[in-house]
């Protein structure tokens, strides 16, 4: 399986970054590399293999509904590069 | 004891020395920072110091000890902290720049627990960004160097955590391990490191890097202050659902000094991943470690986890893919870096994303996108997960045979500044004895076992089962106790030269 260039840029646009051409480049190589020390897993049985998604079985983990104290709005916007009165402000979504 | 020598005391010693009143909170703070300050333009372990929120928490212990309060036992303690860890009104990056300026308004549930406690923050450590590497290079604010060989990195991600323990700038420090970046550089500086059980400790307020692998875990100067820390951040948190709701026990009970009637397996593919071995000195060290073991009564043998030679595509796989849903957040809306000058909002997210994050971290979202995008998600993530439950199966067999498994924490002794930074898949491979522990979720941890011929030190991995934390370090300290690697010292020196004969005398010594 070779990722192409184009391919790399179409998970680039995927993961909202943006590649330098170098960068463009070099993760082509890289991360063809990488897959294909993937590969070795296709020799391995796993039909009938349940998944792991979390190392200690956990089943529903409930608690009451409770409000409780949260970050005031001063305290969320704190941190925000730009902000319009209680809104964090971005660039223009719809034209 | 005069008060330059109290930064070669561990934690147990301090505690000590401090509820006599032997010396107070601010004394012991002010000869950490003098050592701190002394070592730190060699080493960069920190990327934040914290002088005055150290000296405000060592200023309200006196008080409380002077009032005849009754205080926890480590109150006093100089701890650094991993720049991973929310800390309230103090910078926090994960030392990316997408991050710059980033102020928590809350604490980490550990960070909460350790200012319980009485600790004093002495600052934030370096590491890899967003914990992503095994050397500490790949910080977007420096490189922290091993103080056993100022050549050489000191591990990582949790790099430069382990290198102020090391150098006596803090007494303990809490770093966090995904695929072994406790234990790690545990190993490559000589000291204590333990990763808990997935669950055991809370990741309430710590940046998410892969969730079903971190776990957060002391780094410490012996056993007894592994132990001694681990009571202090085990336990449920309600603001993780993943923390398990299970009673904590004493761990320091469990240091009896006696390794008698423990099965001991030494784990094949630990010393050998896909036909290749580990360093010869490496090798020689762990089986001497297994011999020493049994001289003190432990029942030793070898076993086989064979799905363990396929450790390194399953994590490389699975941790990405996490990643890059974690890291979606970081997008210049609610915190941290944004590009300026942009005004498209995509535009903004790529250029925001691009500008912030370093190249291994972009290669790593790189990755996982692609492992989950549509038409590879059966064929990566899948199958990779699959292959995890086979993993974690070899060990719940061993475990069927034995209490603790072992076997080296990284293949090679620190190895130089700049050896595995052009080649990413010779770099993941330093933390191949490591990874399979996190995958299956269990509790592990590393201590020197010995010394290669350079004078650098060797650690020793200790693999327990779920919840295991106890037996553990029960052979841990009986080990440690009966071999005494963990009682060599450096001691800072001016220059880079005058280092490398201090490095010299201490393992000669």
């Amino acid at each position: 399986m070779r990722l192409t260039p184009e391919e790399v840029d179409h998970v680039a646009l995927l993961a909202r970054l943006e590649l330098t051409a170098r960068e463009r480049e070099q993760f082509t190589t890289q991360l063809n590399s990488i897959l294909e020390h993937f590969e070795q897993l296709r020799q391995i049985d796993t039909v009938g293999v349940p998944p792991m998604s979390h190392a200690v079985e956990v089943s529903n983990v409930f608690r009451e509904d409770e409000p409780a104290p949260s970050l005031s709005p001063e305290e969320a916007l704190a941190n925000a590069p730009d902000r319009a009165d209680d809104c964090f402000r971005v660039p223009r979504v719809l034209e | 004891m005069s008060r330059g020598e109290l930064p070669e005391l561990t934690a147990h010693e301090l505690s000590d020395l401090l509820r006599s009143k032997a010396v107070s909170a601010r004394e012991v703070l002010s000869a950490f920072w003098s050592r701190l300050e002394e070592v730190e333009p060699d080493l960069h372990s920190f990327v934040l110091p914290c002088r005055e929120t150290a000296q405000q928490q060592a200023a309200a212990v006196d008080e409380r000890r002077a009032r005849g309060e009754p205080l926890p036992p480590l109150a006093g303690v100089p701890l650094a902290l991993k720049d991973i860890f929310c800390t309230r009104g103090i910078e926090t990056t994960c030392c990316s720049r997408i991050l710059k300026g980033f102020v928590p308004p809350y604490d980490a549930h550990v960070v909460e627990r350790c200012r319980a406690n009485g600790l004093l923050f002495l600052g934030k450590t370096n590491m890899d960004e967003f914990a992503m590497g095994s050397s500490t290079e790949n910080s977007a604010v420096g490189v922290t160097r091993n103080p056993w060989d100022l050549d050489r990195v000191p591990g990582g991600s949790s790099g430069g955590s382990a290198a102020a323990v090391t150098a006596g700038q803090a007494v303990v420090a809490l770093g966090t391990d995904t695929g072994g970046s406790i234990r790690q550089p545990a190993s490559f500086c000589g000291i204590v490191g333990l990763k808990p059980t997935y669950g055991r400790v809370s990741r309430y307020g710590v940046i998410a890097f892969a969730s079903s692998l971190d776990q957060v875990g002391p780094l410490t100067r012996d056993v007894r202050d592994c132990a001694l820390m681990l009571n202090l951040l085990a336990g449920r948190d309600p603001r993780d659902a993943t923390s398990i709701d299970r009673p904590v026990p004493d761990y320091t009970a469990a240091l009896s000094g006696s390794a008698k009637g423990l099965r001991v397996g030494l784990v094949r593919e630990f010393m050998e991943y896909q036909g290749i071995g580990v360093d010869e000195e490496v090798e020689a060290a762990v089986r001497a470690a297994v011999d020493r073991l049994r001289e003190l009564g432990a029942e030793t043998g070898e076993v086989s986890l064979p799905h363990l030679d396929y450790s390194i595509p399953v994590y490389y796989i699975i941790a990405p893919a996490e990643a890059s849903s974690n890291l979606a957040r970081y997008d210049g809306v609610q915190y941290g870096y944004r590009s300026p000058g942009t005004t498209d909002i995509i535009d903004m997210y790529r250029k925001t994303r691009d500008e912030g994050f370093g190249p291994e971290v972009k290669r790593r979202i790189m990755l996982g996108t692609y492992a989950l995008s549509a038409g590879y998600y059966d064929a990566y993530y899948l199958k990779a997960s699959q292959v995890r439950t086979l993993i974690r199966r070899d060990f719940d067999r061993a475990f069927e045979r034995f209490d603790v498994l072992v076997g080296p924490t990284s293949p090679t002794v620190a190895f130089r500044l700049g050896e595995k930074t052009e080649d990413p898949v010779a770099m993941y491979l330093s933390d191949v004895c490591t990874i399979p522990v996190n995958l299956a979720g269990l509790p592990g941890m590393s201590l020197p076992c010995g010394f290669s011929s350079d004078g650098l030190p060797i650690g020793l991995q200790l693999v327990g089962p779920p919840f295991g934390e106890e037996t553990m370090l029960r052979a841990a300290y009986a080990f440690e106790q009966s071999t005494g690697y963990h009682l060599r010292r450096l001691r800072p020196v001016e220059s880079h030269e005058g280092r490398r004969r201090a490095v010299a005398r201490a393992s000669t010594g």
